[in-house]
């Protein structure tokens, strides 16, 4: 008797946690089946069928309800999934570059204002995007780069350069100076220091920077929504949200296809960088 | 060091700190000043600079919605902070760590899905769940366990109980946002618990402390600290997040979900009439800036965030 009642002890732990995350991982459920079946009552398939991912060959999906002619179609989505790829790739390759260059001064450098800059970009990053998206707008309109993947991608690379920042200088702190002492003493520039002897000392925060960067570059909404006119500049969050939009005329199962289309990246880094998925939830500042 | 090494030192310094200053400055620095100045101009669509000094800000408490949406905005950040950023990460982190380790961290990872989705897709998930019978998870699901004149709606005002005056549509803002912002917490949280020397509670079971004794009177007290952390830290995260709100509910029906951050942004970017209000707009974002700068100060007071920021080494 005593023993079963430690087996039901043991075993509550796990039904409450089952029952807390069972609506999270039978929604996802629900979107996979979804995609693949006509429609779904609950996570029942009515019909499977391959032919919601017909636009992966095509390239063109025909918003509901407008009978097959081209002006109801979306935008071809291999050019919106190349936008969102360009934008995805750029924004993290750049702030990768930007601030393991910056980051690298100010763990090694002493110099004027590197206080200073070291607590701006900390106040800095306690300013939320809402509050300077109006002033970002300005700016951009001013700059000329309103309506531009390069006007987002620049904003999202500043706005993200004081995370990136403390990150890299994190990692540089863990290396001993003997390290660069060395290559400085051998007649290597710093630059070429930088390069070649600690770069590769600090891969791991290199992964974590860039693949932050290129999920929230991959994810971003708001400044598309907002900073972004042109159909032709679209990435694919405002084509799942265009397709939201329409919801009472949607074709369920292709907007399930898109959808799970759209996330593809973020269940492959899912599955196999989930190291770097915790210090990314930690490192993210977005929405909570 | 002779002064000729110094002179060729100094190009350097610029080539690894110029393209971020540059960014920073351009991107960042100049719009927080921007804001601030828009906040005391009339700017619509035109961008002219049309000073009305501090007009924005006695319409802003004049303005009806404006109150509305205050009320809003707290008992939003209140609700969602405490049952998820804070309570559901709590009872996730406690739970996965009395657990085998391999299972714990399964379920953490699938708590961690929804903060990396896309908004829009995770959107496009809920708006699904919560579509009428039988096409509807939720529905689905309750009709399989037996309810049958009652359904799930999505945008109802209507409340969840005769006695609990809350309305239904609130209950899913409240989700969808929680379900994203409990990751944070947990993390943390994990981290903490399992710093604790297992001495310690290990003495507190051999006095005969049950499970939740041992929470209580050991645990608890031990991970406080980062539970004020996080508290605070989410409280800005909450009050400023309105992206999920945006493409879930929009503020509605009418302005029943609308928040402060969400406010601001519809006066300056709505499509329909009333938007490119830059100069309001901005002006409402200026109130979150100076909450947001206040509690940064704080949290460099009181909780030394450069040594928080360093502890994202930690493998949970």
């Amino acid at each position: 008797m005593a023993r079963l009642i430690d087996k039901v002890k043991m075993a509550v732990p796990y039904v409450i946690l089952i029952v807390i995350t069972a609506p999270i991982v039978l929604m996802y459920l629900m979107l996979f089946i979804a995609s693949f079946s006509r429609t779904v009552y609950g996570l029942i398939p009515d019909q499977i069928m391959l032919s919601n991912w017909n636009f992966l060959f095509t390239g063109y999906i025909q918003a509901p309800g407008t009978g097959g002619v081209e002006a109801g179609r979306y935008p071809n989505i291999h050019i919106v999934t190349f936008n969102t790829f360009l934008l995805a790739i750029t924004v993290a390759t750049l702030e990768v570059l930007i601030s393991s260059l910056a980051a690298y001064a100010i763990s090694r450098y002493s110099f004027k204002g590197r206080n200073a800059f070291l607590s701006l970009t900390l106040i800095l990053h306690s300013f939320p995007s809402i509050t300077l998206l109006i002033a970002i707008f300005y700016v951009l309109r001013v700059l000329n780069l309103f309506d531009t993947i390069i006007g987002v991608i620049l904003v999202k690379v500043a706005l993200e350069l004081p995370l990136g920042i403390w990150i890299m200088k994190g990692f540089y702190d863990g290396i001993p100076w003997d390290v660069e002492m060395s290559a400085l003493v051998d007649g290597c520039t710093r630059l070429q220091t930088w390069w070649k002897v600690i770069l590769p000392n600090v891969k791991g925060g290199i992964a974590s920077v860039m693949i932050f960067a290129f999920l929230s570059g991959w994810a971003e909404y708001v400044f598309i929504l907002t900073f972004i006119v042109s159909y032709q500049n679209w990435t694919l969050s405002m084509l799942v949200a265009a397709m939201i939009g329409e919801w009472r005329f949607v074709d369920y199962g292709q907007l399930a296809a898109v959808s799970f289309y759209y996330m593809l990246p973020v269940v492959i880094f899912f599955l196999f960088f989930q190291k770097y998925l915790l210090r990314l939830t930690i490192a993210s500042k977005g929405p909570l | 060091m002779s002064p000729k090494r110094r002179r060729i030192k100094i190009p350097y310094l610029y080539i690894f700190i110029l393209p971020a200053l540059i960014l920073i400055a351009l991107f960042f620095l100049l719009p927080v000043v921007l804001t601030a100045l828009i906040g005391f101009t009339n700017m619509d669509y035109k961008l002219k600079w049309e000073w009305i000094g501090l007009g924005n800000y006695y319409r802003m408490m004049k303005d009806r919605w404006a109150h509305v949406i205050l009320q809003n905005t707290i008992f939003y950040v209140i609700t969602t902070l405490t049952c998820f950023n804070v309570g559901m990460a709590l009872v996730i982190s406690l739970l996965t760590t009395h657990i085998h380790d391999k299972a714990g961290a399964a379920f953490r990872a699938a708590w961690l899905l929804p903060r990396i989705t896309p908004s829009t897709v995770y959107i496009v998930i809920w708006n699904w769940a919560l579509a009428p019978y039988p096409y509807g998870l939720f529905n689905w699901i309750i009709r399989g366990l037996g309810a049958k004149d009652f359904q799930f709606v999505k945008l109802t005002l209507k409340p969840v109980h005769p006695w609990i005056p809350l309305p239904w549509v609130w209950v899913w803002v409240i989700l969808v946002n929680g379900f994203i912002g409990a990751s944070f917490g947990m993390i943390i949280f994990t981290s903490a618990i399992k710093a604790i020397p297992i001495d310690y509670i290990n003495a507190a079971k051999v006095d005969g402390a049950s499970t939740l004794q041992t929470i209580r009177y050991v645990i608890l007290p031990m991970i406080r600290w980062p539970i004020l952390f996080v508290t605070a830290y989410q409280t800005l995260s909450l009050l400023t997040s309105y992206e999920q709100i945006l493409l879930f509910t929009d503020g509605g029906p009418g302005y029943a979900t609308e928040v402060w951050a969400l406010y601001s942004f519809h006066k300056a970017f709505a499509e329909y009439a009333g938007g490119f209000q830059f100069g309001y707009g901005a002006a409402l974002a200026v109130i979150l800036v100076i909450i947001g700068l206040i509690a940064s100060v704080a949290y460099y007071k009181i909780f030394r965030f450069r040594e928080l920021m360093l502890e994202s080494k930690i493998e949970v």
